[in-house]
């Protein structure tokens, strides 16, 4: 099992370590509920080193870039980030990414920690089969590490450790500089619908920066925060999460992020099956579901609508904002208007939900 | 991690008070840590019918769903119905507020396959 550089202070700390995507992780310090609470209300840190960084440098990046992902990436500036994922020529999504411009031939993707060696064979097997000239891949996950630090009160806490003036830093845009003395790429992105940023460092120094961070923070309740709930911030907020709402079965259109699919740049690995799919009408969504009695709902638990299957659970949970169950599922597309009256089947019973507009909070 | 010793105990995690051939259930303090925040419980109806060994109900935490084993056989005499509006009872009174169930015993003979405190902690430290 892969460690990040923060293991020893993630026990130190009275973590519960879990196995995810091969890593040994924190999945909470305190409890899900308290940590989750902490971030809407003030701050939250957490460990996301064991996410995936790749790098593309070269004259040809963005032609690669252009044809790799399905997101227009001819429309960023440097130092811009994007949202964006990699399909399979049938549609099926490789991965769910966010794409760094530090200059007209320097990209970096950020990708998730279990599909880093599946995304780069992929990139790899892409830009070999392709005619592209001067794309360089470099495959940097293990020389970075990589913390959250998110809630309303991130950038106060952030602006403690920085000269660079956060202010001009804007959502889904990033900035290079110093924190507490730590060379930083400073990114107003995040996985919680919270203000926040991701900042990105040398693996050797992110235990620095950690500490520093925590300390800074703790007199605005700065808490370390698991992937417990990391899971429940971002399921609040209709995030996906490859694995549940995105795979190599579902495509972005079914997903939700059909606003990253542009099917209207020329090519893309995908767009002819996601052009069809898109004229012929998804066959099933992804939709919020709340729960309107008692229960929790939980990933590939039935979705009922009339008293047949309509289709599953992707991700659940009992919100902790709410204190109510709440899920994402992808149900067949003609039952899938808000205010739907639905039932999920938990163990034997059939419980009554309803179809709602998301982000849940 | 406390074990109260007047309790009895099973591999499964669940706590067991005797009072004549009633029997209070729930589950232990070494159970609900490893659960973590717990967010819905799942009760039988008072009268059913329990079989030592299987499943009477559910507890959930947000990441995780655990059954729970009942210790002994017999009936359901009371439910503890706090529980469905405050689950988090059972994280924070583990043997007392967060009670779970009341059986009727229908065979005393079973109590004797119940840990003390003593054998319920080496089995916690053993679990490591």
């Amino acid at each position: 099992m892969k460690k990040t550089p923060l293991n020893q202070l993630h026990r130190d700390l009275g973590a519960r370590m879990v196995p995810f995507g091969g890593w040994d992780m924190p999945v909470q310090y305190t409890g899900v509920i308290d940590e989750h609470l902490a971030v809407r209300s003030a701050a939250g840190l957490f460990d996301v080193s064991h996410m995936g960084e790749i790098e593309v440098r070269g004259a040809g990046a963005l032609a690669y870039i252009q044809e790799l992902t399905i997101n227009d990436a001819s429309t960023l500036v440097d130092g811009q980030v994007q949202y964006s994922a990699f399909c399979y020529p049938d549609g099926g999504v490789v991965d769910d990414v966010t794409l760094y411009r530090f200059a007209a031939d320097h990209y970096l993707f950020c990708v998730n920690a279990s599909n880093v060696d599946k995304d780069f064979a992929w990139m790899q097997k892409v830009l070999s089969e392709g005619d592209f000239s001067d794309v360089e891949l470099t495959n940097r996950s293990d020389s970075f590490g990589q913390l959250a630090l998110q809630g309303p009160k991130a950038a106060a806490i952030l602006a403690r450790l920085t000269d660079l003036n956060l202010e001009t830093i804007t959502y889904y845009h990033f900035a290079q500089g110093a924190v507490a003395g730590i060379p930083t790429i400073i990114s107003r992105t995040g996985y919680t619908g919270e203000d926040g940023f991701e900042l990105y460092c040398a693996a050797d120094a992110v235990a620095r920066l950690w500490q520093e961070l925590l300390a800074a923070g703790a007199p605005d309740g700065l808490v370390p925060i698991g992937l417990g709930a990391r899971d429940t911030l971002r399921l609040e907020k209709k995030y996906a999460l490859y694995g549940h709402e995105l795979s190599e079965a579902i495509t972005p259109l079914e997903a939700g992020i059909g606003w990253i699919t542009k099917l209207d740049k020329p090519s893309f690995i995908g767009r002819t099956v996601l052009l069809d799919q898109k004229t012929r009408g998804v066959p099933r969504r992804l939709v919020g579901i709340r729960m309107c009695e008692p229960g929790v709902p939980r990933a590939d638990y039935p979705v009922y609508a009339d008293g047949t299957v309509i289709g599953v659970v992707t991700s659940g949970t009992m919100s902790p904002s709410l204190k109510v169950g709440i899920a994402l599922a992808l149900v067949a597309t003609e039952q899938s208007a808000i205010g739907t009256k639905l039932e999920i089947g938990i163990r034997q019973k059939r419980v009554a939900a309803e179809i709602v507009k998301t982000p849940f909070v | 991690m406390e074990f109260p010793e007047e309790l009895k105990y099973t591999e499964e995690h669940e706590w067991v008070m005797i009072e004549d051939d009633i029997v209070t259930v729930g589950i232990t303090d070494f159970a609900q840590d490893s659960l973590g925040d717990v967010v819905f419980v799942e009760l039988p109806e008072v009268g059913a019918m329990l079989e030592a060994g299987k499943s009477f109900g559910v507890v959930e935490s947000v990441k995780a769903v655990s059954d729970v084993y009942s210790p002994v056989s017999g009936e359901v005499v009371e439910i503890n119905e706090d529980l469905p509006d405050t689950p988090e009872l059972i994280n924070t009174s583990a043997y007392e507020d967060g009670w779970m169930i009341k059986i009727r015993l229908s065979d005393t003979a079973e109590l004797d396959d119940l840990l003390d405190a003593d054998a319920y902690q080496a089995f916690v430290d053993e679990q490591g």
